[in-house]
């Protein structure tokens, strides 16, 4: 009873809301809202992702380049030289260019991907979890037998056997993403189903669609949103393993993966704007989403609040 | 032990000069939180003399646990002492040298935690924790350590302790590890054991084993204990001062004896009051217990004058200005309206209530022998086994785990049955069952004389309109994302009761009867506090207004203050409504309280049937007897006077219950017959033993004592 939290409470919790006008009424999104702008990291997290897309996405609205014409007569041009503020590469796109436009591709992949992986993980977690029994076993045996299976491999494999294309790679990388957050929702249903608010449900004579509809899902849903964006950074480091394999988008395109990979080979000729900002890209995109991601872990956690 | 240590043997020769072991000195404390400074502790000061055994008693938030975690210089994160001193045999733990400090801290002073299982290390053999403060402050090697382990292990009391040694902390029962844990505190041989809350977490008998066992070891050892705990009746028993608590203050200090005679604190009177053994003890069974209103002040803002003046009854206007700081003597109280001395002492009864002999067998509103009319609930021959799993891949049935076995009685209109016994008994289940959250394996349940196994799917959850249950955590039992609203009004939605303006209108009315303000309707479970939450969730149980109620342990939870004020809620709209209770609690001072019938439950048998004053008075089954006997009382007198029936031992597996009476393996009266067949039953105040500790009544007056 006296456990050090519980032992502070009554002292840290101004909680006498019958005679207490002075705590206002809020609502859980708008504590949420205020527990995420409390996080500065979180905000770092989404004011870089935010920059970050603002620039690939709207950069080349204004910074406009050329990335379809390889141009040999500008290979290798250092940053600063002839108008080109990052350089260009080894077939003479602009650097700068080419990092909006493969960020574009990061992200539409990442995002996808890591939306995909999100639901069809949560679908199948989720029914496994409910349903439980042999449903569960069958079902969640089969995320384990993927799961032993390097990603590397399987990667490789199917890469090989289908054109990459940027549809192609979500759902290559979807495919293989799920594993994760089906056995995280799995888990959540499975402790969800038996809190004592679902029971106390059932022993008001409701029926398990309505303990799914108005207590699982609601308190599940702050789990699953957490794990897509931690999804989304590992999706787009998915990409980035992928292109840097020689699996990506075939150019013109490009993706901050390959572009790595491509300046990897000049590292030794002093080309460091070909391998540098590329890299320090996607950690930074990587980065945003994962502090994003801790920051709604804090505003979901209803429980943290109490406090 | 270090060479260094400034000694201040409290030698015999001696007796002026007793220089206190630990003399805290307007001790302040203060924790950072998120939401800004909780002041814990403001100027707490007290004294603890060699060999004596300091209660600290108060209600969650008093600072009593951040007392003595201060002392051992265990605050949680952002915690720290910031005035006053820590004198330590005569020395400031709070200016000496760390290392120093933390030898002292190590060698000179133990700590027992509440929680057995949390504070050991399970990944930790029992003899190489318990060594381990030898190891690390004394350097022992090796074998010594191990046999000194299994020395105190021992003289705690732990059977065969040179196997225990090599055994780890999930193989051993609470009582058990709690048993290492004081072994642990004690291998340095400490001056100073603290103990807080040592043993909330056990059920009663194991608490009394576990307090007799603190008590010779302080002898054996000459050490001095401070008991902290929320639990008058433990203090009553054990301690030879006792220091009460109040919102991080020291409010009243005094003799175990005169404080429970005579308390003057305003505070310490209240809460005496609203413990249901004064109330029984007063007022007979009717009474109301006091209960205090409100809640404790807010630590994190500054106070002015008594703490206690928004929620005493004898408050003036001087109360809410001045700072009352304790007055001088050896009973020390800070209050500015004490309780005058000379009164009769209300609390002064010279009677322990278990010995009392004086029934009132003539009246009849005392306990109804047959329920009138049909009863509400009907439990007939109830078993309910789970299959226990095995530890193969396939998960193969390895037996069954006996959790009911055989049990059955009946709740009356408007009549309270209280089911009591320890953890583990099956008393839980029993509620679950009659409430349709579990099947059961066998027997029958009739909810107004229909068998719910007759009924379909539909039938069954309209049936749900007559019983509701009531949690013991009202708060892990509402979903967090759902508004008070929403919560009350679920109930509606789901029997389809009325359209939304008539469910608002109920859901208003609730609150009402209830007694919470219209305001809470738009907040969150986790902005309320432990009572509010209980009245929360007893207006959702009435929101279909239910016959029966089938309370959970449902102020287990709760402070004394606020327990009462549930009780007697839970009283008042039995009255007004008619409802039936189904009482589940560990705690036989509150089922006396409430029950008008009580069954004891032991290990998924009911042991004993009967009516409420019999059953507690007079027990007739050797467990009840023991139950009550380990029941605290605050009545010191009859603390002391307990010889009564003890059991030791364990509970056994009800994997593999005992054959015949399941009780038969720890009473002291067992013989033969108990091994080979189940007891049977009586008739109105029912007993399943074959050596009743009494005949039955049966309305004659009771012949008292004979147990004890």
């Amino acid at each position: 009873m006296t456990t050090l939290s519980e032992a502070v409470r009554p002292g840290a919790v101004p909680d006498q809301p019958a005679d207490a006008s002075e705590a206002p009424v809020r609502g859980l999104w708008r504590q949420g809202v205020v527990v995420f702008c409390e996080n500065r990291l979180a905000l770092v997290g989404l004011g870089l992702f935010v920059l970050l897309a603002g620039v690939c996405f709207l950069g080349p609205l204004f910074y406009h380049t050329d990335q379809v014409h390889t141009d040999l007569q500008a290979v290798h041009l250092a940053p600063g030289e002839k108008g080109h503020p990052l350089g260009t590469d080894g077939v003479g796109y602009d650097q700068l260019g080419r990092l909006m436009l493969g960020g574009q591709t990061s992200i539409i992949v990442g995002l996808a991907a890591g939306i995909l992986a999100t639901a069809v993980g949560t679908l199948w977690g989720a029914v496994a979890g409910f349903v439980g029994g042999w449903v569960d076993s069958a079902m969640m045996r089969v995320v384990d037998a993927m799961m032993s299976i390097p990603s590397l491999f399987l990667f490789m494999l199917l890469a090989a056997i289908v054109t990459p294309s940027v549809p192609m790679l979500i759902v290559i990388i979807g495919a293989f993403a799920w594993l994760g957050p089906a056995r995280l929702v799995r888990g959540e249903a499975l402790t969800l189903r038996s809190r004592e608010y679902v029971q106390a449900m059932r022993g008001m004579g409701g029926t398990g669609s309505r303990a799914v509809r108005r207590h699982i899902v609601p308190n599940a849903i702050g789990t699953v949103i957490v794990n897509a964006t931690f999804q989304v950074a590992d999706a787009i480091l998915y990409v980035a393993y992928l292109s840097f394999l020689g699996l990506g988008v075939p150019p013109p395109a490009a993706n901050w993966g390959g572009m790595l990979s491509d300046g990897l080979a000049d590292t030794y000729s002093g080309h460091w704007w070909l391998l540098y900002p590329p890299g320090i890209a996607i950690i930074l995109i990587v980065l945003a989403f994962n502090f994003i991601g801790d920051g709604l872990r804090d505003a979901f956690e209803v429980r943290l609040r109490r406090r | 032990m270090s060479e260094s240590t400034v000694r201040h043997e409290p030698a015999a020769g001696e007796p002026a000069v007793v220089q206190p072991l630990l003399e805290l000195r307007d001790l302040d404390t203060d924790i950072a939180l998120r939401r800004g400074t909780v002041h814990a502790l403001d100027g707490v000061s007290f004294e603890v003399m060699p060999g004596e055994t300091l209660g600290i008693v108060g209600e969650s938030g008093s600072g009593k646990t951040m007392t003595a975690l201060s002392i051992m210089g265990l605050l949680p994160h952002g915690g720290r002492v910031t005035g006053g001193q820590i004198l330590f045999e005569g020395r400031d733990l709070r200016s000496l040298p760390a290392d120093e400090v933390r030898r002292i801290r190590g060698v000179r002073m133990g700590m027992v935690f509440q929680d057995p299982l949390t504070s050991l290390n399970p990944t930790m053999r029992i003899g190489v924790q318990v060594a381990e403060p030898l190891r690390v402050h004394q350097g022992v090697g090796r074998a010594e350590a191990r046999e000194r382990a299994i020395d105190i292990l021992r003289r705690v009391g732990m059977p065969r302790p040179d196997r225990i040694v090599d055994n780890y902390p999930h193989e051993l029962s609470g009582g058990m590890r709690q048993r290492v844990a004081i072994a642990m505190a004690l291998v340095c041989s400490p001056r100073l054991l603290i103990a807080d809350e040592p043993t909330t977490a056990l059920d009663v008998t194991t608490q009394r084993q576990i307090l007799e066992l603190i008590d010779d070891l302080r002898e054996e050892f000459g050490m001095a204990v401070i008991l902290v705990t929320h639990d008058l009746g433990v203090i009553a028993g054990r301690a030879d001062r006792v220091a009460v608590m109040y919102a991080g203050r020291v409010v009243e200090t005094a003799a175990t004896a005169t404080l429970f005679r005579t308390p003057r604190h305003r505070y310490t009177e209240a809460l005496m009051e609203a413990l249901p053994e004064s109330a029984i003890r007063e007022g007979g069974e009717n009474a109301r217990l006091y209960s205090i209103p409100g809640l404790p002040p807010d630590l994190s803002r500054p106070l002015t004058g008594c703490r206690f003046a928004p929620r005493c009854r004898h408050v003036t206007d001087e109360c809410r200005t001045t700072d009352v700081a304790l007055s001088a003597g050896s009973h020390q109280y800070a209050c500015l309206h004490p309780v005058p001395a000379a009164s009769a002492a209300p609390v002064a009864l010279p009677a322990p209530v278990r010995v009392e002999a004086t029934p009132e067998p003539a009246q009849p509103t005392a306990a109804p022998d047959e329920p009138a009319g049909t009863p509400v609930l009907s439990v007939r021959s109830l078993v309910k086994n789970y299959a226990a799993h095995g530890r193969g891949v396939l998960r193969r049935g390895a037996g069954q785990v006996s959790a009911v076995a055989d049990v059955s009685f009946d709740v009356g209109p408007g009549e309270t049955f209280g089911l009591v016994g320890e953890s583990g008994c099956g008393k839980s289940t029993v509620g679950r069952l009659a409430v349709g959250l579990e099947r059961p394996t066998a027997g029958q349940i009739l909810v107004d004389g229909t068998d719910l196994a007759s009924l379909t799917g539909r039938e069954r959850r309209r049936m749900h309109r007559q019983v509701q249950l009531m949690f013991q955590d009202s708060y892990a039992a509402m979903n967090p994302r759902m508004r008070v609203d929403a919560i009350l009004a679920e109930p509606l939605e789901i029997q389809k009761v009325g359209d939304g303006a008539a469910r608002r209108a109920r859901v208003a009315s609730l609150l009402d009867q209830v007694g919470l303000s219209r305001r809470v309707l738009e907040r969150y479970p986790h902005e309320f506090s432990g009572g509010q939450l209980q009245r929360i969730g007893l207006a959702r149980s009435l929101a279909l207004q239910p016959r029966l109620i089938v309370g959970d342990e449902p102020v287990s939870a709760l402070d004394v203050s606020i327990q009462a004020q549930v009780l007697n809620l839970m009283r008042d709209l039995q009255r007004e409504l008619g409802l039936a209770y189904v009482f589940i609690s560990h705690d036989l001072s509150v089922v006396d309280y409430m029950a008008d019938r009580i069954g004891v439950m032991y290990l998924g048998k009911l042991v004993e049937v009967g009516p409420a004053r019999d059953v507690v008075r007079a027990a007739r089954h050797p467990y009840t007897q023991a139950l009550i006997d380990a029941v605290p009382s605050v009545t010191p007198s009859a603390a002391t006077a307990r010889d009564g029936v003890t059991i030791r031992g364990e509970l056994p597996s009800a994997l593999n219950p005992p054959t015949g009476c399941r009780f038969r393996t720890r009473c002291p009266l067992a013989q033969e017959i108990c091994e080979t067949e189940p007891p049977l039953a009586g008739d109105r105040h029912q007993v399943a033993c074959h050596f009743p500790l009494r005949p039955e009544s049966s309305g004659t007056p009771v012949e008292a004592g004979t147990a004890a």
